[in-house]
């Protein structure tokens, strides 16, 4: 029986970081995946894909709306097949690095499916129905999480489409429904917008993007409904129905009245993820989730001894860097190092256009923990190098503490902030003030000035605007 | 895993200092075995181990400032564990790092207010100062009330010297000691007693006192009965001011300053004027031992309305105490020397004891004072004076 110091099952990006930090500590150690390639939900179906797509659709959209008033007159035409060919490339070989990153850092890539049979134990299942058992001083659950289901609404991948379906759709939809307001809806319903799809956004909550900040959350629906997406806020979806070429969709406000029905080509459920747990074992050592499928921890410890949970299939926000810190926090901790993970700082980026990004605490949050803080803000419009790449739209907000200064909270809508938001993290990891970013040399012209000059604005010394 | 919590530090006490560790992170701990001793205004107190067991972490380190309800340390059930699983590391903030650069914010708060860095704790990442903790630096030395001048850069320590830093308890004494000059008005008047009488007494009665209570009959119940007799003739001493406010007393609860290793410490003799003789010699042993070994409790050192001390252990012939704030009397005894008075027209030897009462004078008027201080000489040299309520 193999023998390893830690066995993590599931090569997403919070298993194969804390199996890259296993390696580079010395330990032995096994990663469980069954799928053809490593990199889980992030690298495959979620993250990288949509990034590409998104990135793509925007050049094209550029093309067709921005290039003319440039000076460049083109004529853009779509070739959809290449496109998806260019995302699966990218997503190829970026699944290669992490098997490289693996044989680099000694991980022997168990491939299956893995469930715990009892303290220490892995048993591990082919493809071809072998099982392997191994042995693991630790075992690191990284098993992530799948789309939710919305009763009423069967997703078929052929005219109902979960994140996974939307991302390989084989022609552009003349119109598409998206349910659910949140980052994954509005990213995808972005991409397919772009290429010319009709999208009527439907959200159950009336407002977009839960847990952005309010007043950036307003500015953002509004940018997109400016580019063309219809939002269907306060309305619950009953029920889709699908036929070979379209789909019904039943929706009714949250409030009471009537129902109607929207139809559309496609329709996309991005309403949330759920931890995935199916046969891991979890009785076999007694587990419980909670009735949402979580599993708790403390510090990384689950309730069995010698049993660690990261990532989305645990509490806290399901975002990738979320995982990978705590796969790292959690090797170390196995290691006898200070493994910490400070769940105050884990930034958010929306890849729309503009972009959202954020980290700490947004100003409803501020106000109802009754802590006294100041703000200071600066659009993009009075910023040169936004100004002079006519991407105006959006502003950087900064919130600090009222007596000491320090930043509780940095919120930001606009062009490339999701590349700018880590000097917010870094200034926030050492409880900087806003002075401290405000008395710190930026370069001219960048879209970074902004950041100075919002934090300029908290003490009223705003410069540029 | 439980948390080591820092416990209740009593009333008006709300920080207190890590002042030592007894267990290292990993070592197995009994129950009720001390884990931490922590250094308050007042007192030291001893956290001990809730139950069996290894302690997992140390979040407040050494030297770390702390209030209640802050979390020490962290500790979790069973033994043999920390030796399978090496405990995590000490995330603790570390002492502030003097090399550190500081901030842009936090040197321009420093710089502007003529602060100095090394007497700032910092409470960011390791240790740095964060302009939150400059500004409160700045806040904490524009109230303070007389012009702490703006603290001179550390002076160099020649070989021959040493530099230690003050303990919480003597940074408060010094703190203390300097408010009361501060606010009270303060001065002393003297006299003398002939204390023949009350030695008289004592070496007549103290084989069968002692052998009846256990319990030496010294001076110290004879001082603190004639002080409460005094406190009942002239209120004033008793009483203490509250704002436009005079609070008058009618309780005699009296402070008797002890000298221990640490500093000065002073318990209180509570209802004095209910205690026998007998009980108040117990109480001030009782009080004097548990100083000396530091395990006196917050509440021993709380609420005096006088206070006692007696330089003469030491030798001192006559001194000017110094108020235990907000009391607004101290009586100060001294050695005994035997010294040539005249009585009834005659010369004799007598063995004499200098009396100080240092007072506020914006609440004991001089006329008050001095009866106060001869109702003590009186009751000193004729105890049957306390005998007969005069």
């Amino acid at each position: 029986m193999a023998q390893y110091d830690v066995v993590i099952i599931g090569a997403g990006p919070g298993g194969y970081n804390a199996a890259i930090r296993a390696g580079q500590l010395g330990m032995s150690v096994a990663i469980i995946e069954g799928a053809p390639t490593l990199g889980g939900t992030c690298l495959n179906v979620g993250c990288m894909p949509s990034k590409a797509l998104l990135h793509a659709s925007e050049m094209f959209e550029q093309a067709n709306k921005e290039f003319a008033h440039l000076g460049i007159e083109v004529s853009p035409r779509l070739n959809l097949k290449q496109m998806l060919a260019q995302k699966a490339e990218s997503v190829t070989a970026l699944t290669k690095g992490v098997e490289f990153l693996m044989k680099k850092n000694k991980v022997d890539w168990i491939k299956g499916w893995g469930s715990i049979t009892g303290p220490g134990k892995v048993a591990v299942k082919g493809a071809d129905g072998a099982v392997q058992t191994l042995e693991a001083k630790n075992i690191v659950i990284a098993t992530g999480s799948e789309p939710a289901a919305l009763p009423g609404v069967t997703v078929d991948n052929k005219r109902i489409l979960d994140s996974t379906g939307a991302l390989s759709l084989p022609e552009v939809p003349g119109s598409m429904i998206v349910i659910g307001a949140g980052i994954i809806g509005l990213e995808l319903g972005s991409v397919w917008r772009r290429l010319g799809a009709q999208v009527t956004v439907v959200e159950f909550l009336d407002r977009i993007t839960p847990g952005m900040d309010e007043e950036v959350a307003k500015t953002f629906q509004r940018s997109l409904t400016k580019q063309g997406m219809t939002f269907k806020l306060g309305s619950k979806v009953t029920g889709a129905k699908a036929t070979a070429k379209s789909v019904e969709v039943t929706v009714e406000p949250v409030k009471g009245g009537s129902a109607e029905t929207l139809k559309a080509d496609y329709v996309l459920l991005a309403i949330g993820r759920r931890p995935y747990t199916t046969g891991l074992g979890l009785e076999s050592v007694g587990i419980v989730p909670d009735k949402r499928g979580v599993i708790a921890n403390d510090h990384g410890k689950t309730s069995a001894p010698g049993v660690w949970v990261i990532g989305d299939v645990t509490t806290g926000v399901m975002l990738a860097h979320k995982a990978e810190e705590e796969g790292v926090a959690v090797i170390e901790l196995i290691a006898g190092k200070a493994g910490h993970v400070n769940y105050g700082l884990i930034p958010s980026v929306v890849y729309t256009s503009p972009e959202v990004a954020w980290v700490g605490k947004t100003e409803e949050e501020l106000k109802a923990a009754g802590i006294v803080y100041k703000s200071g803000k600066f659009p993009f419009s009075a910023n040169s190098r936004a100004k002079i790449n006519h991407e105006t739209e959006g502003f950087v907000k900064v919130l600090a503490d009222a007596k000491t200064d320090r930043i509780l909270g940095v919120h930001m809508i606009g062009p490339q902030v999701g590349e700018m938001v880590g000097e917010y993290c870094v200034a926030m990891e050492f409880s900087a003030a806003s002075e401290d970013v405000a008395r710190t040399c930026h370069p001219h012209p960048t879209r970074s000035e902004a950041l100075r000059q919002a934090a300029m604005g908290v003490e009223g010394w705003t410069m540029q605007a | 895993m439980t948390d080591i919590m820092t416990p209740a530090l009593g009333e008006s006490v709300s920080e207190a200092t890590v002042a030592r560790w007894a267990k290292k992170v990993g070592d197995a701990v009994k129950k009720d075995e001390v884990l931490v001793e922590l250094d308050t205004d007042k007192v030291s107190l001893e956290v001990a181990a809730p139950s069996d067991g290894v302690l997992d972490s140390i979040d407040a380190a050494e030297g770390a400032t702390i209030t209640p309800g802050t979390v020490l340390g962290r500790m979790s059930a069973g033994e043999g564990k920390a030796a399978a699983t090496p405990a995590p590391k000490v995330a603790a903030p570390a002492a502030p790092v003097a090399d550190l650069p500081l901030s842009p914010a936090a040197n321009r708060v420093v710089t502007e207010g003529g602060l100095d860095p090394a007497a700032i704790a910092g409470t960011g990442k390791d240790g740095r100062i964060t302009k939150g903790d400059a500004l409160a630096a700045l806040e904490t030395r524009s109230a303070a009330p007389a012009p702490a001048a703006a603290p001179a850069a550390r002076r160099p320590v020649h070989e021959l010297e040493e530099r230690v830093r003050m303990t919480r308890l003597r940074q408060t004494i010094a703190r203390r000691l300097k408010e009361a000059q501060n606010s009270a008005a303060m001065l002393t008047t003297f006299n003398e007693a002939d204390m023949s009488g009350i030695m008289a007494l004592r070496n007549e009665f103290k084989d069968v006192f002692e052998k009846k209570h256990g319990v030496k009959l010294g001076f110290m119940s004879f001082f603190v009965k004639a002080c409460v007799n005094a406190l009942k003739a002239v209120p004033d001493v008793n009483a203490e001011i509250d704002g436009t406010d005079l609070i008058y007393k009618n309780h005699y609860d009296i402070g008797v300053a002890v000298g221990t290793e640490k500093g000065l410490v002073v318990p209180v003799v509570r209802n004095a004027d209910q205690l026998s003789m007998a009980e108040i010699e117990k109480t001030i042993g009782d009080l004097g031992k548990r100083a000396r070994d530091g395990a006196l409790a917050l509440e021993d050192l709380q609420g005096g309305t006088f206070t006692i001390t007696n330089g003469g252990i030491y030798g001192s012939m006559m001194s000017t105490p110094i108020l235990n704030a907000p009391q607004s009397g101290i009586l100060g005894m001294h050695a005994i020397k035997e010294r040539a008075v005249v009585v009834d027209g005659k010369i004799e030897i007598r063995p004499i004891m200098y009396l100080a009462l240092s007072y506020d004078h914006r609440v004991v008027d001089g006329q008050g004072a001095v009866t106060f201080l001869v109702k003590v000489k009186e009751a000193i040299e004729d105890p049957t004076r306390l005998l007969l309520d005069l």
